[in-house]
């Protein structure tokens, strides 16, 4: 059956089972591979996503709970003429990314914190950075959010 | 201190393919390389010159306006420079680094330098990769009296394109791209020379332009590069020296991350062809096993279900996308035998590995100096022992496995990311019974590796090879998760017992390290103290599973094991652990320099609040030396929290520090996590876990808010940065949660501890 929403402002219609999880149907039939898999099970944040705003792990809500949503997807935070969201200049300005994989995710959701609570303390950046990264990219990530949001590097000393 | 011997691998074995050094314990990267030599010699048929490699070089990369200097560089009339990476790079940044190496030698603008992955052809076979690790498999003295003419020929025999073994910079950056660079410096000299009519030292170099300051005259590099490119490079040209360097030693940030925040990197998983299928799999839950009976009708119900292929010891269904194809093989109830080993456990492991070190099992492989059993025996000698255990331990790259074939007239083209592509090439050939020439392989970026993604260990090789030959269209296979966690090539489970002897002086008079695993570590992992008497003997005990290299290889557990005794010992004399090690090291040696600057730098000493403490280790791998200490508590439920952690490196020279500082943390990261949480155990043959769920990965919550990074420069042989800053890790935090709880930890992983 089709199933209808917009992705990144854009509608789009799914010819899909009512099952299939976003993060496939995304991935496999809108094309749209910025946005990955790591587990299947929710527990990695490697596919977090914006479904009506709130970060969502793609991989484990099925498209029939998506139909007449609004999905914002990495693709789809620069700003109309192209440039980097904040966040996005934040994480290359740190040099965040090692391998990479994981970093649509972690961007997404620190997106999301950040356009639910402001500037996060290290304690909501604690809470709300739950996605893995294996790289081991984390003193990064936390740096990255705190200058997007004009915070100074907290407790962080050296270079980290 | 140990020079890296290696006297289980001579230069005669390297050479005879009779000799096959033992396949199965044996999985060190230099032997992965030795193996290469053995295998690989004559799988592409040739051997090559140096001109002929070459020729094949340019023909494959260098295009019309363009000049190609050796296999390593060409030259756009546009002044762009194309540097070809032999190295995969999945997140270390060795591209990066490795443009810096060369772009600074020759003087080249760096916004006009590119860097490229080398194609999988055997024209760009790495050869300064076999010169650098020939010494650590020959030995020094024989590699030295090899010709560069003989290394290149030997390369080029062989399919090397490893990246592994913290290489990349030490050893292709060193001897390939230094020297490359450098030698094309000196043709464009010359070529302006003749060109202006001027003595070429007259001449000065810098943002790829020539220039003779007398007379105000000045060439491109790119008006150059034709005339330069056929002239013959210099074997041994000058170097700068560190004063000169511009690009060395910058951090200079990575030309690949603006595609890493934005989603247009694509990955292999991400790789699509027209009228491609997607398949995933699922292997005999018992390594060894074999698929003995399936139904398929289950799976061909599900809309979306195209076929199911069976290979001998898996399952795998084809469909028209990744959701379909997983839906497809859970519907499947595949039957496997268990290939015999149906009681492997991982008690029984750890049992089967002590009765071998302590009934009077034969060590296959031993290091060491002096008399450790008179050291023991001696009167008035202090005797300490203590048994260690640590468990398999999975990669989880965060990319699962995805490699796309498609097999059409007589060719099998392979898409995907592997940490070496001309070993692709070979190990898809032999699975689909093709000859090599058939076999194309595109490497792409990788989702992280880790040491998984070594062709020697890859088994999904051998199932895109066969898969893509059963099927008309291209097909992505791609592994769950699931699939991952308990199809590891892990690190070894590995169980040592630690005997030591201590003076009336309280400095170590004996130390032996007998360890049961895989493979041995002799050679691999320095012992760096300066003890009369030391032992270290390898009991080869091989489970059921594949033991792969696991970032840093042997000196996860090694220097897990060293560390924490030497503050079992401290502890036994009574001493401070930091002071303690200092005794044991040579006076002005570099390891007592990292030591004493990462004392310093953590305010070792100092005190700390009740419940919390310090914990210091040292461990030298792949020719960097790591001092590390950590800071840490236990919270309310027993488990650990690092509070702070510092390490210092000395690599010899740093090229990159901002990409050298997010190797360190990555890896002492990486270390802690394994220490807090992550084990693979086996039951009934299989593996337990299945799933980030019970295979936890530190998350940042967890991971140190506060680390501090510091680089020694010492100028000392350039060593490895993305593996050396692991090992200290589990050592120093399992020595800081002693030093708070008192309790001392001898079994990995700590939540395991916290729990019982």
């Amino acid at each position: 059956m089709a199933i209808s929403f917009t992705v990144n402002g854009k509608q789009v219609s799914v010819e899909a089972e009512d099952d299939t999880p976003l993060l496939w149907a995304l991935r496999d039939d809108l094309g749209m591979t910025g946005t990955k898999f790591g587990c299947g099970i929710a527990a990695c944040g490697a596919c977090s996503v914006h479904v009506d705003g709130a970060i969502t792990r793609s991989c484990s809500v099925p498209l029939s709970e998506v139909a007449g949503k609004s999905v914002t997807t990495i693709e789809g935070i620069k700003g109309a003429d192209g440039t980097f969201h904040r966040v996005q200049q934040a994480w290359i300005d740190a040099q965040v990314p090692q391998c990479g994989y994981c970093q649509s995710g972690q961007i997404m959701a620190a997106v999301a914190l950040i356009d639910q609570v402001g500037s996060p303390s290290d304690a909501q950046i604690d809470e709300a950075m739950t996605n893995i990264c294996r790289c081991g990219t984390y003193p990064r990530i936390r740096k990255a959010i705190l200058a997007a949001t004009g915070q100074a590097a907290s407790n962080l000393q050296g270079a980290a | 201190m140990a020079d890296n011997p290696n006297p289980d691998m001579d230069f005669a074995e390297v050479e005879a393919p009779a000799a096959k050094p033992k396949r199965k314990g044996v999985k060190r990267r230099i032997f992965l390389v030795g193996s290469a030599l053995l295998v690989g010699g004559g799988v592409f048929g040739v051997w090559w010159t140096d001109s002929a490699a070459k020729a094949k070089a340019k023909a494959l990369t260098v295009g019309e306006g363009e000049h190609g200097f050796l296999t390593w560089m060409k030259i756009a009339e546009d002044d762009t420079v194309t540097v070809f990476s032999p190295h995969i790079d999945f997140g270390q940044g060795s591209h990066t680094a490795l443009g810096q190496m060369l772009a600074d030698e020759l003087d080249a603008a760096w916004d006009k330098v590119k860097i490229e992955q080398a194609p999988a052809d055997l024209a760009f076979a790495n050869v300064s990769l076999v010169k650098g690790f020939l010494p650590e498999m020959a030995g020094a003295t024989i590699a030295g009296l090899l010709p560069d003419a003989v290394v290149g020929m030997i390369s080029r025999s062989m399919p090397v394109q490893i990246t592994g073994g913290s290489s990349a910079i030490r050893f292709t950056g060193e001897v390939g791209m230094r020297k490359t660079g450098a030698a094309v410096r000196a043709a464009l000299i010359a070529e302006a020379a003749d060109r202006l009519g001027v003595p070429a030292s007259e001449l000065t170099t810098a943002d790829s332009v020539v220039t003779h300051a007398k007379s105000g005259k000045s060439l491109r590099y790119g008006e150059l590069a034709a005339g330069a490119a056929e002239r013959s490079l210099s074997s041994d040209p000058v170097l700068k020296t560190r004063d000169q360097w511009k690009l060395i030693g910058k951090p200079i940030t990575r030309r690949d991350i603006p595609a890493k925040v934005d989603g247009s990197a694509v990955y292999g998983i991400d790789f699509t062809l027209p009228d491609m299928r997607v398949a995933t799999i699922a292997a005999a839950p018992v390594r060894g096993g074999k698929l003995e009976a399936v139904d398929e009708a289950p799976a061909l119900a599900i809309k979306g279900v195209e076929k199911v292929v069976k290979l001998d010891d898996a399952v795998i269904v084809v469909a028209k996308g990744y959701w379909p194809a997983t839906k497809g093989l859970a519907a499947l109830a595949p039957k496997f035998t268990d290939g015999g080993n149906g009681a492997m456990s991982t008690p029984a492991i750890y049992a089967a590995q002590d009765k071998l070190r302590k009934a009077g099992g034969e060590p296959d492989n031993q290091g060491g100096e002096g008399d450790v059993e008179a050291a023991f025996g001696a009167a008035g000698a202090k005797v300490v022992e203590a048994e260690y255990r640590v468990p398999f331990l999975h990669h989880a790259m965060m990319e699962p496995f995805a490699l796309t074939g498609h097999y059409k007239d007589g060719t099998l083209t392979i898409w995907g990311g592997l940490q070496d592509p001309l070993s692709t090439r070979v190990r898809a050939a032999k699975a689909a019974g093709l000859d090599v020439d058939q076999v194309v392989f595109n490497p792409m970026i990788m989702g992280g590796g880790f040491g998984r993604r070594f062709p020697d260990v890859t088994e999904v090789i051998d199932q895109i090879a066969l898969l893509a030959k059963q099927v008309p269209y291209p097909v992505k296979l791609v592994w769950s998760r699931e699939e991952e966690v308990r199809h590891g090539t892990y690190r070894p489970q590995s169980s040592a017992g630690l005997k030591a002897s201590l003076g009336a002086d309280g400095k170590i008079t004996g130390f032996r390290m007998d360890y049961a695993q895989s493979g041995n570590a002799e050679g691999e992992v320095p012992f760096i103290y300066a003890i009369p008497a030391t032992s270290r003997r390898h009991f080869a005990y091989q489970s059921n599973q594949i033991d792969g290299p696991w970032r840093s290889v042997n000196a996860t557990q090694i220097g897990f094991y060293t560390e924490s005794f030497m503050d079992e010992l401290a502890a036994a004399a009574g001493e401070d652990p930091y002071q303690f090690r200092r005794k044991h090291l040579p006076a002005g040696s570099r390891h007592l320099a990292a030591l004493d600057m990462v004392a310093k730098r953590s305010d070792w000493g100092t005190p700390l609040p009740e419940g919390t403490g310090r914990g210091i280790a040292i461990v030298e791998s792949f020719g960097t030396i790591v001092a590390e200490v950590v800071e840490a508590s236990v919270k309310e439920d027993g488990s650990p929290k690092v509070l702070k952690a510092w390490a210092v490196v000395d690599c010899g020279t740093t090229v990159n520090p901002l990409n050298a500082e997010a190797q360190i943390m990555g890896g002492l990261i990486m270390g802690l996590s394994s220490a807090i949480g992550e084990q693979v155990t086996l039951d009934k043959g299989a593996v337990v876990q299945s799933n980030f769920g019970d295979y936890p990965i530190l998350k940042l919550a967890d991971a140190p808010p506060a680390m501090d990074v510091h680089f020694i420069e010492s100028g000392a042989k350039t060593g490895g940065i993305g593996e050396p800053g692991l090992p200290p890790a589990s050592p120093a935090l399992a020595n800081a949660l002693s030093a708070a709880t008192g309790k001392r930890i001898r079994n990995l992983p700590l939540l395991t501890q916290a729990k019982a």
